[in-house]
């Protein structure tokens, strides 16, 4: 079973998001790098495949050389190979990405090609969509309850009340949601192998996008003041009234 | 050039994200000069009909097909691709739900034509392309851009405004036998009713969160409890379902539940962006956090400034207490 888990390097954002002076980017050096949380359980998922089965990961992101250590951090985890798609630190759109993921993923003879559901920076919802177009392989998004048996998956999800089971062969694209798993974390041999590990490096080709970002703003939100009620059980008395005026109180 | 919409059904209506798709479809074909139409798949109710005719829809497609059982993501995608030439698009959108966005990422993929996610706004280039305002970080940041591919494919955001309705005349009605190969047919959806126990989340009136300050599973009795008493859902903060604290189905945020609740009631929870975009649609926010600095003040209307641990029980005995 060969499972191929891709990710994306993203900024760690916690309180607020600051921008760039120029309004080009998410100012970055106060804050470290992380994947979404959809892509841990996208990695978590094909380790644990791998164990149960005797697979073999290799986790692949496309970035800049830094984003090396979300390919470490997935190696961790307990992926077993590592494979970077370098460009120069611009930003790539989803059918720039999905592309030079298609090129690799051709060469590679996967049977399991995992994502996490939309990236948490841009939310495209669209590079295991095109993945799996260009490899002319089943796609499924948002899965959240995946089963591997023999030559078949069977996924499911749930989708405003109804659930949804597909039952699909392998090979196939599979996008995962938060919630299909609790990603375990890694251990301190993890740490160690994936640190010492040789990471592929591979300079893909670029296509041609049709969408030009002119700049990034702050959304101009009312700003809200709470008021204090007061500190401890003695706000309690105000609450009750708050309560009671809201009207939601049975 | 048209606009071509893809409306989702929700039982015998269209789906409330479609109707804001619809609102921002019918703005950018005004400013354009085009008309409105609309793609549909299954039967379309009388009621539905009616609704796109209150939304400006000129021309209903109703994709037809007797090879599909269910829910079939990549040949509804190939269907609204085959549809592009028919109706002369030079627009195509869908709400950024599940299926909306997977639906159009096909079209982006059979076509070769990029796609913009969760627009907030559109409106024609003078260059003659396509000028958008779109979400990043689930609305925590916007972007301004500019889309050249023709025809332009969007997905708009479910939070846009609703359009207020009008009094069309009803849509012409045409029917479309999309092309599908066995391809397109390997993916359909087997669907069931999902089993779910108590309040739903999503649309509860009132949801009593909980965060990294309730410190450990044990310590959400006392949510469960005030919940109880008022009838509110619980939902969680990412902490809490990453600790294994709680179930990952009570998660709000952006990799969670979306809620819109009238009152929201945050205990202990500081505030990240992720958690916030999941919360924005609550009407009324009262924060119970130890920290008056934490980013959860600037979105509460009222804060009790103190340990969860004892407001909590103290408001369980105030409405207890109450006649």
């Amino acid at each position: 079973m060969e499972i191929l888990v891709c990710v994306k390097r993203v900024p760690t954002v916690g309180g607020r998001i600051l921008l760039t002076e120029d309004g080009q980017q998410v100012d970055t050096r106060m804050s470290g790098f992380t994947i979404s949380p959809h892509e841990e359980c996208a990695v978590e998922e094909g380790v644990r495949i791998a164990e149960k089965l005797s697979g073999h990961v290799t986790v692949l992101t496309l970035g800049p050389p830094e984003a090396a250590d979300q390919v470490r951090d997935g190696l961790a985890l307990g992926a077993h190979q590592g494979v970077l798609l370098e460009t120069d630190g611009s930003d790539w759109g989803p059918m720039a990405t999905a592309d030079a993921i298609a090129s690799f993923a051709r060469a590679g003879a996967f049977d399991l090609l995992l994502f996490g559901n939309e990236a948490a920076d841009t939310g495209d919802y669209q590079v295991p969509v095109r993945v799996g177009h260009l490899l002319g392989l089943p796609w499924l998004t948002g899965i959240k309850q995946l089963e591997v048996k023999q030559e078949r998956i069977v996924a499911r999800r749930e989708y405003r009340g109804t659930e949804e089971a597909f039952d699909v062969p392998l090979p196939a694209v599979v996008s995962v949601k938060e919630g299909i798993n609790l990603p375990r974390y890694p251990s301190l041999p993890g740490r160690l192998r994936a640190k010492r590990a040789v990471i592929e490096r591979i300079e893909p080709s670029r296509r041609a996008e049709g969408v030009r970002t002119l700049g990034l703003r702050l959304p101009e939100r009312e700003e809200r003041r709470a008021r204090v009620l007061g500190s401890g059980a003695s706000g309690v008395a105000a609450l009750v009234g708050v309560l009671e005026e809201l009207g939601v109180l049975p | 050039m048209t606009v071509l919409c893809f409306a989702e059904l929700d039982g015998d209506g269209v789906l409330d994200s479609s109707v804001r798709a619809l609102g921002l479809g019918q703005t950018l074909a005004t400013s354009s000069g085009g008309g409105l139409a609309a793609v549909a798949f299954g039967t379309v109710s009388e009621r539905a009909v009616g609704m796109l005719a209150e939304f400006g829809v000129t021309d209903l497609h109703v994709v037809e097909t007797d090879e599909l059982t269910g829910y079939a993501p990549a040949a509804w995608g190939r269907a609204i691709a085959g549809l592009i030439p028919i109706v002369a698009a030079g627009t195509v959108i869908a709400a950024a739900t599940d299926h909306g966005s997977e639906i159009l990422a096909q079209v982006g993929a059979i076509t070769g034509l990029d796609v913009v996610a969760n627009c907030v706004s559109a409106s024609p280039d003078p260059d003659g392309g396509c000028r958008v305002v779109r979400y990043r970080w689930a609305g925590n940041l916007l972007e301004d851009a500019v889309l050249s591919a023709r025809p332009a494919l969007l997905t708009v955001a479910t939070d846009v405004p609703l359009p207020s309705a009008g009094s069309g005349d009803p849509p012409a009605v045409h029917r479309h036998r999309p092309e599908l190969s066995a391809a397109d047919l390997l993916v359909q959806a087997v669907e069931s009713r999902a089993g779910s126990g108590g309040i739903s989340l999503a649309t509860a009136r009132v949801v009593v969160g909980g965060g990294r300050g309730v410190g450990s599973a044990e310590g959400f009795a006392v949510l469960e409890e005030l919940a109880g008493l008022i009838g509110a859902a619980v939902g969680v903060s990412r902490v809490v379902t990453s600790e294994g604290w709680r179930p990952h189905r009570q998660q709000v945020g952006q990799t969670g539940t979306r809620i819109a609740p009238e009152l929201y009631l945050a205990c202990g929870i500081s505030g990240a962006i992720q958690h916030l975009a999941g919360c924005q649609a609550a009407k009324h926010v009262i924060a119970i956090n130890t920290d008056a600095g934490a980013p959860i003040m600037a979105r509460a209307d009222y804060a009790v400034i103190g340990d969860l641990h004892e407001v909590v029980p103290a408001l369980v005995a105030a409405l207890r207490a109450r006649p």
